[in-house]
Formats: C-alpha cells, structure tokens, sequence
C-alpha cells in the first residue's frame, strides 16, 4: 500500500455517507453510559438531526445523478464493504432520519405518558438502534450488509414493540408473531444472497448487478431472486405476508408507532426496489412474470382487502395500521409496473406516505394521552375539544385520500399516470376505487371527531407544544409537498432512473 | 446447591483457567483462530458457571448487573471509537493503516486488537446480562417440585 | 436423477431437509418454546448450506502460518463465508434470547405459553373490548 492509498486526506463531506449511520450508532452506547433519560432524549435528537442534515446534503450532491461511494476500513469495493449514496437512498436516508428527528421531540411527552421512566433510556437506546439499522439497510452497497443492519434495526424493534406491554399485555405477543415474522423474512434473505454468492462470488450489489446480467436461465439466479421477493415481502408487509403488522402498531407505544409506519417497511420497499431493479434486470422473463402475475394481484388485493378491514375497525390505531397496509400495496403497484413513472411513483409514494402516516399515527398518540384510548368510542366530538391536534388528523386524512393539494394526492396521480402510459385504464380505474375507500374510512373517523356531541364531563385540554409542533411540521410538509413537487418528483424521478439505467453504476 | 461439594470444588478449580483461557483466545485472535466474539463467550461461561453453582447473589456481587450493562455500552463505543479515531486522522472509518502511517501492518494490528477487545467485552456483559435476566426472574416452579 | 447427482448435492439435500423441519416446527407447533426451536433449526440449515459452499475440494482452514510463508502448492477453503456465518449466528443468538425473553414476559402475563389458549385469552379480551367499544372486524385478520 502507498500512503496515498492509506492517507486519502478525506474532508469532512467525502465522510457524510459514514456519518449519516455511524452517529445514531455510538449515540446509542452513550445513552446507556451516561444512563440519564433527558441525556439521552438529547443525544438521540442530535444525532438524529445531523442524520437528516448529512443526508440532505448528500441529496443535493447526487440530485444530478452523481454516486458517492464510501470504502469502509479502506477496502476497495468488490472486496471490501462499499456505502454507495445514489439519488434513491439519499432521498429514502432523507426520510428516515427526517421523520425521526421530527419525531423525538414529540416522543418525550409521549413516552412519559406511555412507558415508565425507568425504562426511558432503554427506549432511547433501542430507537438509537433502530434508526442505525434502517439508515445501515438503505446506505450499504453491500448485499450481506444489508441483514446485517436489517437485523439491527429489526431486533430493536421486537423490543420497542414488546414495551407497549405496559399499557396492554397483546404487545407482548404482537412482538413475538413480528419476531418469528420477521426473523423468518430475513433468514429467506440470507438463503436468496447465499444462492447469489454462490452463483456470482460477489456480495458487492454493483459486482453482483454485472454478473448477474449474463445469467437469466441459471436457475439458482431465479431461486435467490424467489427467496429475496418473499423475505422482503415479509419485512415491508406485502399482502398475504402481512400479517405481524396491525398488532404490532396496534399496541407498540404511539412513538414507535409513528416511527415504523413511516420508516421500518419503507426501508424494506427499498431493498425490494434495490434488488429487483439494480440487482437483478428488470427484463429478465421471471422477473418479469413475477412482477406480472405475482406483485400486481397482490397489491390491488391489498389496495382493496386490507382498505375494506379497515372500514370496520373501531380501534383508530388498528384502523390506521390497516391502512398502511393497502398502502404498500400502492408502492407494490408502482413497482410492478416495472417503468420509469411506475417505480417513481412508489418512491414517491414511499416519502408522502411515510410523513402522511406519521401525522396520524402522532395525532393518535396525542389522543391517547388525553383520553387514554384510541378506540372510537373514546373519540367523539375530540373536534370541539382538541381543535388543532384534530385539525392535524383531516390534514393527514385528507393526504392519506389523494386530496389534490396534499402530498398523497402527487403519488397518486403519478401511479394512475403510470398506468395510463401502460394503457392499463382499468388500473387506473381501481387506483381511484380503492381511494374511494379511504374516503370511508377517513370520514368515518373524522365524523366521530366533529359530529358526534363530545363527553362534557370531561376537560381535556391540547397536548403540550413539544407535540403538537412536531405533528404540525409534518402536516404541514403534508400541504407543502403536495404544491412544491420540486423536491419529491424530481428526486424520485432521478431515483427511479438511476435504478431503471443498470442501477448502481 | 449447597450440598453438591464436587460441583462447587471443580467450578472453583475451573474458573480461573476459563477466564484465562478466554484472554489467551482474545489476544491471539488477531492472526489465529479465535477473536472477540468466542473469547467473549468464554469469558462470560466463567461467570454463569459460578452463578450457576453458588447462586445468583454471588455472582453478582463479583459482576454487579449496573457494571454489566455499562461495560456492553463500553465494548460498544471502544469499537466504534477505533472507527471514529480512524476518521480523526482524515481516513475512512475503522482504516486501522491510518493508525501508523510508517509502519501500516503494525497500525493494522492495534486496529483489530482494539476492535476485538471492544467485541468481546460487550459479547462477555451481553452475554452475562441475558443470564442475569433470566435467573433474576421469579422460578414459576420451585426447587422441591423438580 | 442418477446416483452421482443425489450424492454429489448432498449438503443442498440436507441443507433443504433441515430447512424444512424447522419451518415445519415454526409454522405447526403451537408451544411458543418450541417455535423458537424450530427458528433455530432453521437458521441453522442455512448456515450449514453457507458453510458447505466455501469448502474446497482437499481444502485446509485458512490460517496463514506464523511466520507468514504461504506454501502456494496449499489449497485454503474460503473463508468468506464463515465470516458471514458468524455474523449470521450473533443475529440468531441475539434473536433466541430476544425471543425467549419475550416467552417469559408473556408466561408472566397470560399463565401459558400454548399459542391456542393465548389466543383464546385473546379474542376473549377482543370480544370484550368489541361489546363494550362497538363491534370490529376483531383479532388477527
């Protein structure tokens, strides 16, 4: 070695792509030395926020369809592990550690209502973990890196979910169904990177992307790809697989809640994207079936199915986890449509949704903190008495619809845009039905909210500042995104066509 | 386990050489079979062993739970702090060469003896700290119904 | 099918059997304890099929010698994926005891850990809350 080759002289900008995971991960230990919840409430939000600025800037850098590429421990790629930040995971890096710095100052007041204080720098700790993971899951270039991070983030997750227990002991058995769940989707990603290691030699996606391509008929190529569809499917809550998820937000605590509906199956969606669109080629025959005959189905399924559950759920949070459901199945929508407009809609979808769902699943928390559960029943005429927490759940009700002029409305319009190019009007057709739905379900909360006469014998007063800022912010973003698509539709446009163009290259 | 003289005699004699065992296997791990993660485990064997013998008071006196969770916190940081060390001297992270310059195969070695040695304090508390919690439970079925 | 294919594969065939079982365990048994077994089964299979890929025909472990002189006539099994697996097993380690953990909390609450007389207690707590916060399409749909 040369001692240019060990001395790069790197700036402080050439090391974004590390810091952006590596903050959220020596946060996580300091919390537990220091063992002092306001300490670790602080550190978790500094390092979440500098996340967010990193990531940030490294969107505007590779907004032009640049790559930046990080050698850990000074290891070239293919050998060593790559970090490669192209314009699809610094918009979705951008999300996570966006949502979550929005997120903690809300989670203070949050979680001293819902978990006992002893267990506050635990939480902290665990979330610190969690976000490591995801950021790790979406920044490597590197496929067994990938589980890796995913596990990280999982496993912290199983226990951030488990801590709901206090408030209902089902958290406990929610945490055990994700847990057997989602261990057994990433032990299906093991086995489909073990099929590709063993074909191509490589654990490098871009290496792996190369080989890969001259290999459509090798049966191993298409048994790995079989088994990465079905782990991730898991993971991300395709469907038939989803179900770990209505329990698992039903009872986690509304932070953790908040925090995975937005970021932990978006981050799995990711992979997904990754692995179909720059891993493997999107032409290839079974792929192209899979996407055809397999994805589509099941997504308009769940558009449908998991939307018609979720009119008859009278338990707000149960309903919204539904949704969340069928909203995957947009961005499965988007995907199996294998074009440009298709996969840049389901990333786009992926950033509205992830801040539309993070609004309402906030506004339940505030909800059960003043009234103590979110069933409807507890809800009626909040609309008088919570004005502006209320006011939040309309605007994310109406994103969460397609309302033009929010943010859901933009994703919306782009998948049935999608559709039309590939002459699919009856696509198109359902997309809008399926809205249609949420209408329902929408409404029906919202008439609880604002018709029903309200409970006069109680007083409740709005949740402190520190919640309702944090939700405002996002519902805001809401409004804000669905007028100014500079940002999104140009990302996600790039995004899909750095991943469409042979991917990571 | 009061009664069970060879069992507590033997976990007496045994003690000491699993522990020493465990820093021979930490600190040979650098160019040798072995590494953090294996003599982590062995040395957290050390401690269930003797917890599991003369009980859990014991134990945790030598090992107290509160010095458990700090030194996987500690394990942690001194592995993510070799990283970080690394990027303070304008390299990528965890690049140990960057440690010395002149002589990078010896920069290399501290790097992983480091990293190890973060490894396996937190793999030997980890390790003790999921024993502790399991054995500070309350037994659902006590000792005469065995 | 010849014999030279059955017995040349054979570590896929016992890597897809040992798979099986566990999925089998996990997807069938009701015991929480048991289920956790069968996850391990099956993590197991797939790190025996990880480390029956990097052996070497007449391959030795791939240790350098001390004064590091690399006889080349040496053939070194790879040792990549064992690095993986030990990865891999840390993960497994880590959720086994994440789950059993889990196992004692829900004995602790619930008195059981059959997963019918859990589900049991369950959609009774279901049907509880369903009489008293109005009818839902309940339970784990």
């Amino acid at each position: 070695m040369d001692s240019a080759a060990i001395l790069p002289g790197l700036s402080i900008i050439d090391q974004l792509p590390l810091l952006a995971v590596v903050l959220p991960m020596l946060a996580a230990p300091l919390c537990v030395l220091f063992g002092n919840r306001h300490i670790a409430w602080l550190l978790a939000f500094l390092a979440s926020l500098f996340s967010f600025l990193f990531s940030f800037h490294m969107l505007l850098q590779v907004m032009d369809g640049d790559v930046l590429s990080y050698h850990l421990g000074g290891w070239a790629p293919p050998m060593g592990i790559e970090y490669r930040i192209d314009a699809a995971n610094a918009f979705v890096l951008m999300l996570i550690s966006g949502i979550s710095t929005v997120i903690l100052p809300y989670a203070r007041r949050s979680i001293a209502y819902e978990i006992t204080k002893v267990s506050h720098t635990l939480f902290y700790c665990c979330y610190l973990l969690c976000l490591t993971g995801l950021l790790g899951v979406v920044a490597t270039g590197d496929a067994f890196n990938v589980f890796v991070f995913l596990e990280i983030s999982a496993l912290s997750t199983y226990v951030l979910v488990a801590m709901g227990a206090e408030r209902d002991r089902r958290a406990l058995t929610a945490a055990y169904d994700y847990l057997i769940m989602g261990t057994i989707g990433a032990t299906f990603f093991v086995i489909g990177i073990g099929f590709l290691y063993s074909v191509t030699g490589t654990l490098n996606m871009v290496d792996m992307a190369e080989r890969i391509s001259t290999l459509e008929d090798n049966r191993t190529v298409q048994a790995g790809f079989a088994f990465i569809v079905v782990g991730m499917g898991l993971k991300a809550a395709i469907y038939p697989l989803h179900l770990w998820l209505p329990g698992s937000y039903t009872y986690a605590p509304s932070v953790v809640t908040a925090f995975l509906a937005a970021t932990a199956t978006k981050a799995a969606i990711y992979v997904l994207i990754r692995f179909m669109f720059s891993v493997f080629q999107p032409e290839f025959i079974f792929e192209l079936h899979t996407f055809k005959w397999i994805l589509m189905p099941l997504a308009i399924l769940a558009m449908f199915a998991a939307s018609l559950i979720a009119v008859f759920q009278t338990d707000l949070k149960r309903l919204l986890a539904y949704s969340s459901v069928a909203q995957v199945g947009y961005m499965i929508l988007g995907i199996s449509l294998a074009s440009k407009t298709g996969l840049s809609a389901a990333i786009i979808h992926l950033f509205n949704h992830g801040i539309t769902k993070a609004v309402l699943f906030m506004v339940v928390g505030a909800f059960l903190m003043r009234v103590g559960g979110s069933f409807t029943k507890y809800l009626n005429g909040l609309g008088k008495q919570m004005p502006i927490t209320c006011a939040a759940f309309v605007v994310g009700g109406l994103s969460l619809i397609g309302v033009p002029g929010t943010a859901g409305f933009i994703s919306k319009w782009v998948l049935i845009d999608a559709a039309l190019q590939k002459d699919l009007w009856w696509l198109a057709v359902l997309i809008v039905l399926s809205s249609l739905l949420a209408v329902i379900y929408v409404w029906k909360v919202v008439e609880v909210l604002y018709m029903k006469q309200p409970d006069e014998t109680r007083v409740l007063k709005e949740v402190p500042y520190s919640m309702l800022v944090p939700m405002w912010v996002l519902a805001i973003a809401c409004i804000y995104f669905g007028f100014d698509t500079d940002l999104t539709l140009r990302s996600a446009t790039v995004a899909a066509e750095s991943l469409l163009s042979g991917g990571i290259k | 386990m009061r009664h069970h003289l060879l069992l507590r005699v033997i976990t007496k004699l045994l003690v000491g050489p699993i522990l020493i065992f465990a820093l021979y296997v930490q600190f040979h791990g650098e160019y040798s079979p072995g590494g953090g993660f294996q003599a982590g485990a062995i040395f957290a064997v050390a401690f269930i062993l003797f917890g599991i013998v003369f009980g859990l008071d014991k134990v945790q006196e030598v090992f107290p739970p509160w010095l458990v969770h700090k030194l996987s916190a500690v394990g942690v940081l001194l592995y993510a702090g070799t990283g970080v060390y690394s990027l303070m001297l304008n390299s990528t992270y965890l690049n140990y060469s960057s440690f010395s310059p002149s002589n990078p195969i010896s920069g290399q070695h501290w790097g992983i003896i480091l990293v190890e040695l973060g490894v396996g304090i937190t793999v030997a508390s980890v390790m003790v700290a999921i024993y502790y919690a399991f054995a500070a439970r309350p037994p659902v079925i006590n000792d005469e119904e065995w | 099918m010849t014999l030279d294919f059955i017995l040349g594969h054979l570590n896929y065939w016992l890597f897809i059997i040992l798979m099986m079982i566990g999925f089998y365990i996990v997807v069938a048994r009701g015991n929480y304890i048991k289920k956790i077994v069968g996850l391990n089964i099956f993590q197991a299979a797939v790190f025996m099929f990880y480390i029956s890929l990097s052996k070497v025909e007449g391959g030795t472990a791939p240790i350098f010698p001390i004064d590091m002189n690399i006889d080349p006539q040496v053939v070194y099994s790879n040792p990549l994926p064992h690095v993986l697996i030990l990865t891999a097993i840390v993960v497994g380690i880590a959720t086994t005891s994440l789950g059993l953990a889990l196992i004692v909390r829900i004995r602790e609450e619930y008195g059981t850990i059959e997963e019918d007389e859990i589900l049991e207690i369950e959609s009774k707590l279901q049907s509880d809350e369903n009489s008293t916060e109005g009818a839902s399409m309940g339970g784990r749909a």
